[in-house]
């Protein structure tokens, strides 16, 4: 007997038809697509994007080349060398990052006691070759200056919760 | 449109018709280009994506870049493919999916060739499109399009059975195998459309549907598209084929697809008429027939949408375990109804 009733069934199509209207439901639906260059999904005050040095609001850099970063760093992909100024503070001369060797796990900044290096919320920094992601002192410097705004607005943000 | 050398003479009659079949194969293309857009946006849509949205506005150029695309690559040419047959066989669909269109009437009408038995030369034609893939797939001399040629012959040849069965129905009840005349037989309106009409509508609504199952498998379209099943065979007898050879097979195959949905119009749906009436004016008529072509041509896209693959088995049970009885005892049905009640005279 439920055979015949599963045959009935199946001739009638009744399961079609109410994937149809499913689909059709679907088809007015809202759509999900988010239109990538000119339009972007929201990201947390926490993303883990772009590597920047910070400086203080005088011009004065942050850093002062203690170098726990360099001994996080899971992939190695910091290196640093220092030695003290002319007015005698210790600072980096080279602070270099292999942005393909790093993970983007964050323990940089975690471990940064003066938050200077920070990863920032840009994610759109691909490059054409390879050797243009070795990233040294200057550029971070630079993505720090472009993107301090935002990284600002985005520690302040995550404050309460550290 | 017949006729043409009695009006114009032999040269400018021979001229005429060249242009005429010129016209409808641009009109053809053109109608492509748009349907196969249509096709994405409908299957976005379903699956809450946007579809292609760049090229132009609300990408409606997007197939014109597509062909532009396919145009400029570089034909590749496997070293172990037999040259000829493998250069030939999309040529070969190509110009199936074009000449079965001779006999089709756009309109009352707007039709290249009104043949007497227009529906035997589409019947025959559409048996030939199996070739154009067959031949594909072998000459390509590698596993995946041999397997996605040997699927799709057995396939196309299984559901070609029924189609024609179904046919036979539409024939005996009309009394005719020109296309035209199957359309007149419904201008009364959609009561006297062959899929609604009373009281045939109980063997020929669940003719309507079968044919359009049968069509969804010998277009090889979703859910039967096992000769191209891109998770078991990469992309079936396609898949050494590349550029402009590629793009004649894709063509070739929504050509026959539109071939299907314009056959579904034409045997079941009234052709040109619309549902409260007759139209004679060639222009409303070629306006109604293509919305509902376009109509038709959602469904088949919706399929897509959301049927899951056959399994092969299932397919082939289908075919001759369902398919195959159920349109034969249809046919006697017909046939007898005919014999002893008479032909339903429902022509306006």
């Amino acid at each position: 007997m439920s055979r015949i009733l599963q045959a009935a069934k199946g001739a009638m199509m009744l399961d079609m038809v109410g994937g149809f209207g499913l689909a059709l439901k679907y088809f007015f639906k809202r759509k999900a697509t988010v239109n990538y260059p000119f339009e972007k999904g929201p990201l947390s005050p926490r993303f883990r994007g772009e590597h920047a040095l910070r400086r203080y609001a005088n011009g004065e850099e942050r850093c002062i080349a203690c170098k726990l970063c360099e001994a996080i760093c899971p992939a190695q992909c910091i290196v640093i060398e220092a030695e003290p100024r002319e007015d005698g503070s210790r600072r980096t001369t080279r602070y270099d990052i292999d942005m393909t060797k790093c993970i983007y796990c964050g323990y940089c900044q975690e471990a940064c006691p003066v938050d200077a290096i920070v990863e920032g919320p840009n994610f759109e920094f691909a490059t054409e070759t390879r050797e243009e992601l070795f990233y040294d002192k200057e550029r971070l410097l630079a993505n720090g200056d472009r993107w301090e705004r935002e990284i600002a607005r985005n520690l302040e943000i995550d404050a309460p919760y550290r | 449109m017949g006729g043409l050398i009695e009006d114009f003479g032999p040269v400018w009659g021979f001229w005429a018709g060249v242009g005429q079949i010129l016209l409808i194969m641009i009109y053809l293309l053109l109608s492509l280009a748009f349907l196969l857009l249509f096709d994405r946006k409908v299957w976005a849509a379903v699956q809450l994506r946007k579809g292609p949205n760049v090229v132009g506005p609300f990408g409606l150029l997007q197939s014109f870049a597509d062909f532009l695309k396919f145009v400029l690559k570089e034909i590749v040419i496997p070293a172990g493919a037999n040259k000829t047959v493998f250069i030939l066989a999309p040529l070969l669909t190509f110009t199936l999916a074009f000449a079965s269109w001779a006999v089709i009437p756009f309109a009352n009408g707007v039709v290249i060739a009104d043949l007497n038995v227009g529906i035997l030369y589409l019947f025959a034609i559409s048996s030939l499109g199996v070739y154009g893939i067959i031949m594909g797939g072998w000459a390509s001399n590698s596993k995946y399009p041999f397997l996605g040629g040997l699927r799709s012959a057995a396939q196309m040849v299984s559901y070609e059975v029924s189609i024609g069965f179904i046919l036979i129905t539409v024939l005996l009840l009309v009394g005719s195998l020109n296309i035209t005349q199957i359309v007149e037989n419904q201008r009364a309106g959609v009561w006297a459309w062959h899929a609604f009409a009373w009281p045939t509508i109980f063997i020929m609504f669940p003719m309507f549907v079968m044919f359009f199952i049968s069509a969804l498998a010998e277009t090889n379209r979703p859910p039967f598209d096992l000769p191209e099943a891109e998770s078991e065979l990469v992309a079936g007898y396609q898949v050494e084929y590349s550029s402009t050879p590629y793009l004649l097979f894709m063509i070739g195959e929504y050509l026959n697809i539109t071939l299907m949905c314009a056959m579904l119009n034409i045997l079941f749906l009234g052709g040109w008429h619309l549902p409260w009436g007759p139209v004679d004016n060639p222009v409303l008529g070629f306006i109604v027939f293509a919305v509902k072509m376009w109509a038709m041509f959602f469904m088949f896209a919706m399929v897509k949408a959301f049927v899951p693959r056959y399994r092969y088995d299932q397919l082939m049970r289908l075919g001759w375990k369902i398919f195959l009885p159920t349109s034969l005892v249809a046919v006697a049905i017909a046939a007898g109804y005919v014999t002893y009640v008479g032909r339903p005279v429902i022509g306006g």
